[in-house]
């Protein structure tokens, strides 16, 4: 970042929707679109004399992230009324939690160029969403509200400003996400605002002890953004400090059109939030047992994975890291690998071919891997036929292509689409002496040591055998006729 | 059976006419007919109900007499004529909590309390009037009428349940329920003379009661006796899954020991209640009552409750800023009042709660969001809850020394209309007795003692127990029942 002279400090809001069947206070579904107003009841419309009843199973998807973040648990914690008037909050008050959060402390590990560092959490509460002002619903202009959202339980999550850079919160946030994602609470999709990020953006000038006066940037849901966001916001302040102005503090909305943030409101306008306890929801309680039990069945965090890929499977921290990002992914990469086989070896491909080919087919469809069509057992058997020699590498892209559009087996792609390969020596030895043969010349020059032409020669034979050739066989079978050649 | 008069009718008690029912000397429409004839007749003058639901009564007397016929009554209640404060939502039966930004919303469900009374078969007679959104002390912040004193129309039933207490007495209903967050069951029962009880807080499911002051609000009975009193708590009490602040402890059966007497009893008696600002006759009323208890037995002990004295102020801080949150829903976006659509949404805002709510509504709204403001919570709210534990731990102390306390209800008999209205301090401290057992999460009642000699005018007492014994306080208020006697129906002219 052109920032010479300035050190930028960030601190991250995740807003993590978590994947609760029912409501945080109520039993309404929390499926994603159907009609609008489709998943609502008088609880989350907030009707008069309605009361919210805690979903039990928030509290333990915030104690399972606050226990895979080393966070302490509040044996007992207290919920708020977060009071501000919106039309697409129903009570004209969000219940939330404000003095008494169920998880304080923590850390997220995360690394930046191959360099680890850790962000500090400085709580992590549980809160209900809020629903969906919709504008332009009816002809005259009208706007509507769709509350389905409207008490979708979420997790917030607040680090401390521990972030030096746009590409140190993205990190993070990744990082934070992975955990999420392995831990079952979250989808991680930042698209469709199930994970979304807020970021409190300062600058100071290098070696300076007090931080700057912060902005919070709002509206980035993808990682893209996320760090255009910070690189636009840390620029204007450096440009307002070296002008000789002061940042104001403000809360700022990022244009991912423009490319820019501005200013939704500032300081003065802000909410008085006139938090108060909830008096209809009791304190919660996590007992010690229930938190030991949910201790115990942590599943295996996505760091301590990528460690064991890096150490027993011997792949790359790049490969590693990739693969972990998404549960899901690396759970169909283990698949992969046990239907393949064991090794080294069988890894790094294994590794190529999900990061490659298929990352770049998934990315275009999407879809995560439970949507594929192409399984884990029908990568193995691709991968096996190009060990046997029977497929080459760029038959072996075609079929995984068409394996992973129509769920065929790839033994019936390739029959089907004539991809076999021909490695049998004794037919390709025939193809190599007749065109050694059809072109005198050019055996010639290359034994001459005039010219390299084992290119010339190997495109001659794959032409005879329709590009069915094993390369490896076609090119052994030339260096021996034409004695090594250059 | 049908020699039986509609105002012999009326004037059972619910136990009487739950009892007659099942003898098959009377049947539920004959009872619930005999109450509307009443309501039509009187409340004209009285102004107890807000909305008379005559056909679902009949229907629902019918299916009373059908299963009184086969001899499968519900409960005692089966077939008795009930109504309920319109603080209680009501599924598809206007619900108005007194205010006019509610008119004409219709519930899409029915409070717990109603569905707890339906399905112990009792019939619903209407929705009965109440200070908007139960804030006040005289039914006069009703947005529709004011409601008046069956012994005394230019007087005031109390409030904020003045429509309960003036139906009960006026034998409109053979009972009724209401709600009580500073006073507003106990007040009304003691100036109208009948039997209120504010359980202790969780006793009974807040589940579709419009909220005033949520940590405060508790529903409960208004009856004739003591005995109703039980039997229509024992209807609506216990857990409710849809109400978190609801207890899990078992509902006791309030009718078994109701008739056990006082003797043995302990009644703490604080000094602080007994002393200035109580009208005379009051305070006569209430040391008769006393004296009572002596000699049925009971042991007086003097007790000192030294920060109730604060409790009103406390009261006045935190009521008004949970109703400040609890009322923020009432924007015009999803049900009820709209007004200053055309304009933009923060028009939509103003103009429907400006033309929405009354004036004592709008001041506690601005009270309680003061409270709360930055800056001012912990001057206000967070010293007003350190005030609430000290109130409670006060009585703490002293139910290590008495089983219950006892003192007055309010500082004098009922008020007149209009006395109070333009001076709001002066009806708050109509609460100044009540809002104690409110603040400290206890059960209370108030039970009529007697008259005040000068007006004739009913006089309550009002007893405070251990949380979750209402069962002792139900007794203790039968034994002086028994002595002083139930008020006889009172001449509405």
């Amino acid at each position: 970042m052109a920032l010479s002279g300035f050190q930028v400090v960030i601190g991250c809001e995740v807003h993590a929707q978590l994947l609760t069947r029912s409501k945080i206070f109520c039993g309404c579904s929390t499926a994603f679109g159907g009609e609008p107003n489709a998943h609502t009841c008088p609880v989350c419309l907030g009707l008069p004399g309605s009361l919210p009843v805690l979903n039990q199973r928030v509290v333990e998807m915030a104690v399972t992230v606050g226990l895979a973040l080393g966070c302490a648990v509040r044996e007992r914690s207290v919920f708020a009324r977060k009071n501000y008037f919106y039309p697409d909050l129903p009570k004209g008050y969000q219940i939330s939690q404000y003095e008494l959060p169920i998880c304080e402390g923590g850390s997220v590990p995360f690394a930046v160029d191959g360099q680890e560092r850790v962000a500090r959490l400085t709580r992590i509460h549980m809160e209900e969403d809020a629903g969906k002002n919709v504008h332009g619903v009816s002809a005259d202009g009208a706007s509507g509200v769709d509350l389905n959202r409207a008490g979708v339980p979420l997790l917030e999550i607040v680090s401390e400003p521990d972030l030096r850079s746009a590409d140190e919160a993205v990190e993070y946030v990744r990082a934070l996400r992975a955990v999420l994602m392995a831990l079952g609470v979250s989808d991680g999709n930042m698209q469709e605002g199930s994970l979304r990020c807020d970021a409190n953006v300062s600058v100071m000038r290098q070696g300076a002890e007090r931080y700057g006066t912060r902005c919070e940037i709002k509206n980035m849901n993808s990682f893209r953004f996320l760090k255009a966001a910070i690189e636009y916001e840390a620029r204007r302040q450096v440009e307002i400090v070296e002008g000789g102005g002061k940042v104001e503090q403000e809360t700022r909305l990022f244009d991912p059109d423009r490319g820019e943030t501005r200013s939704m409101r500032s300081k003065e306008d802000a909410h008085d939030y006139r938090y108060f306890p909830e008096p209809d929801l009791p304190p919660v309680v996590v007992p010690a047992a229930l938190r030991e039990r949910l201790r115990a069945a942590l599943p295996e965090l996505p760091r301590a994975r990528a460690r064991r890929y890096q150490d027993a499977l011997g792949l790359s921290a790049y490969d590693a890291g990739v693969l972990v990002a998404d549960p899901q992914v690396a759970a169909w990469f283990d698949r992969a690998l046990e239907a393949y086989g064991a090794g080294r070896e069988a890894a790094k491909k294994v590794a190529n071919w999900v990061n490659g080919e298929v990352a770049r087919l998934a990315h275009e469809a999407g879809a995560g891997p439970a949507a594929w069509k192409l399984t884990p057992e029908r990568l193995a058997a691709v991968l096996r036929m190009v060990d046997r020699g029977t497929l080459g590498g760029p038959g072996a892209k075609q079929v995984v292509e068409e394996v992973y559009r129509t769920g065929a087996e790839p033994a019936a792609v390739v029959e089907a689409r004539g991809l076999t390969q021909v490695s049998d020596e004794g037919a390709v030895e025939a193809v190599v002496d007749q065109v050694l043969l059809a072109s005198p010349v050019e055996v010639e020059r290359h034994r001459s040591g005039k010219k390299d032409l084992t290119g010339f020669f190997v495109g001659r034979v794959m032409r005879e055998l329709r590009g069915k050739g094993n390369p490896a066989v076609v090119n052994a079978l030339l260096k021996k006729k034409l004695g090594g050649g250059s | 059976m049908t020699a039986t008069s509609g105002s012999e009718l009326a004037a059972l008690s619910a136990r009487q006419a739950g009892a007659r029912i099942a003898a098959r000397e009377v049947s539920s429409r004959e009872l619930t007919e005999a109450a509307l004839g009443r309501i039509a007749r009187l409340d004209g003058r009285l102004g107890a109900f807000l909305a008379v639901t005559a056909d679902r009564a009949l229907a629902a007397a019918r299916e009373a007499d059908a299963r009184a016929a086969r001899g499968g009554r519900l409960s005692e209640l089966d077939g008795v004529p009930l109504a309920v404060k319109d603080l209680f939502l009501t599924r598809g039966v206007p619900t108005t909590a007194g205010s006019r930004i509610l008119e004409g919303w219709l519930p899409p469900c029915d409070a717990t309390a109603v569905e707890r009374l339906e399905a112990a078969g009792a019939v619903l007679l209407g929705k009965l009037n109440l200070d908007e959104f139960a804030m006040g002390s005289s039914t006069e912040n009703s947005a529709y009428k004011p409601c008046r004193n069956p012994w005394d129309l230019t007087r005031t039933p109390g409030g904020s349940s003045g429509g309960s207490a003036a139906a009960v007495a006026a034998r409109l209903a053979h009972g009724a329920l209401g709600t009580d967050t500073g006073g507003s069951i106990r007040e009304p029962a003691a100036f109208c003379g009948v039997v209120g009880v504010k359980p202790t807080y969780g006793r009974v499911s807040r589940f579709g009661v419009v909220a005033f002051a949520s940590s405060l609000d508790q529903v409960g009975p208004l009856a004739r006796t003591v005995e109703d009193a039980a039997l229509l708590l024992g209807a609506v009490a216990g857990h409710d899954p849809r109400d978190m602040t609801s207890s899990a402890r078992p509902v006791g059966d309030y009718l078994a020991g109701l008739e056990d007497g006082a003797r043995g009893l302990r009644i703490g008696v604080p000094r602080e209640w007994l002393g200035d600002g109580l009208e005379p006759g009051t305070l006569a009323a209430v040391r008769a009552a006393l004296e009572a208890y002596q000699r049925l037995g009971a042991t007086l002990v003097e007790v000192s409750l030294p920060h109730s004295r604060y409790g009103i102020a406390a009261y006045y801080i935190i009521a008004p800023a949970e109703a400040s949150s609890n009322l923020a829903r009432y924007d015009g976006v999803r049900f009820g009042l709209r007004a200053g659509a055309g304009g933009g949404l923060r028009e939509m805002y103003a103009e429907t709660r400006q033309e929405g709510f009354g004036p004592e509504v709008k001041r506690r709204i601005m009270l309680g969001t003061y409270a709360l403001s930055s800056g001012y919570y912990d001057a206000y709210y967070l010293r007003a809850q350190k005030v609430r534990t000290l109130v409670r731990r006060d009585l703490d102390q002293a139910f290590e020394r008495c089983d219950l306390v006892a003192g007055p209800v309010a500082p004098g008999v009922a008020f007149r209309l209009g006395e109070r209205v333009e001076d709001p301090l002066r009806m708050y401290l109509a609460d100044v007795f009540t809002i104690t057992a409110n603040l400290a999460a206890l059960p209370a009642l108030s039970v009529p003692c007697g008259r005040d000699a000068a007006t004739g005018l009913p006089v309550g007492l009002q007893l405070v127990g251990r949380p979750f014994d209402e069962a002792t306080l139900l007794r203790a208020a039968r034994a002086l029942e028994r002595e002083v006697g139930t008020f006889p129906a009172p001449e509405v002219a």
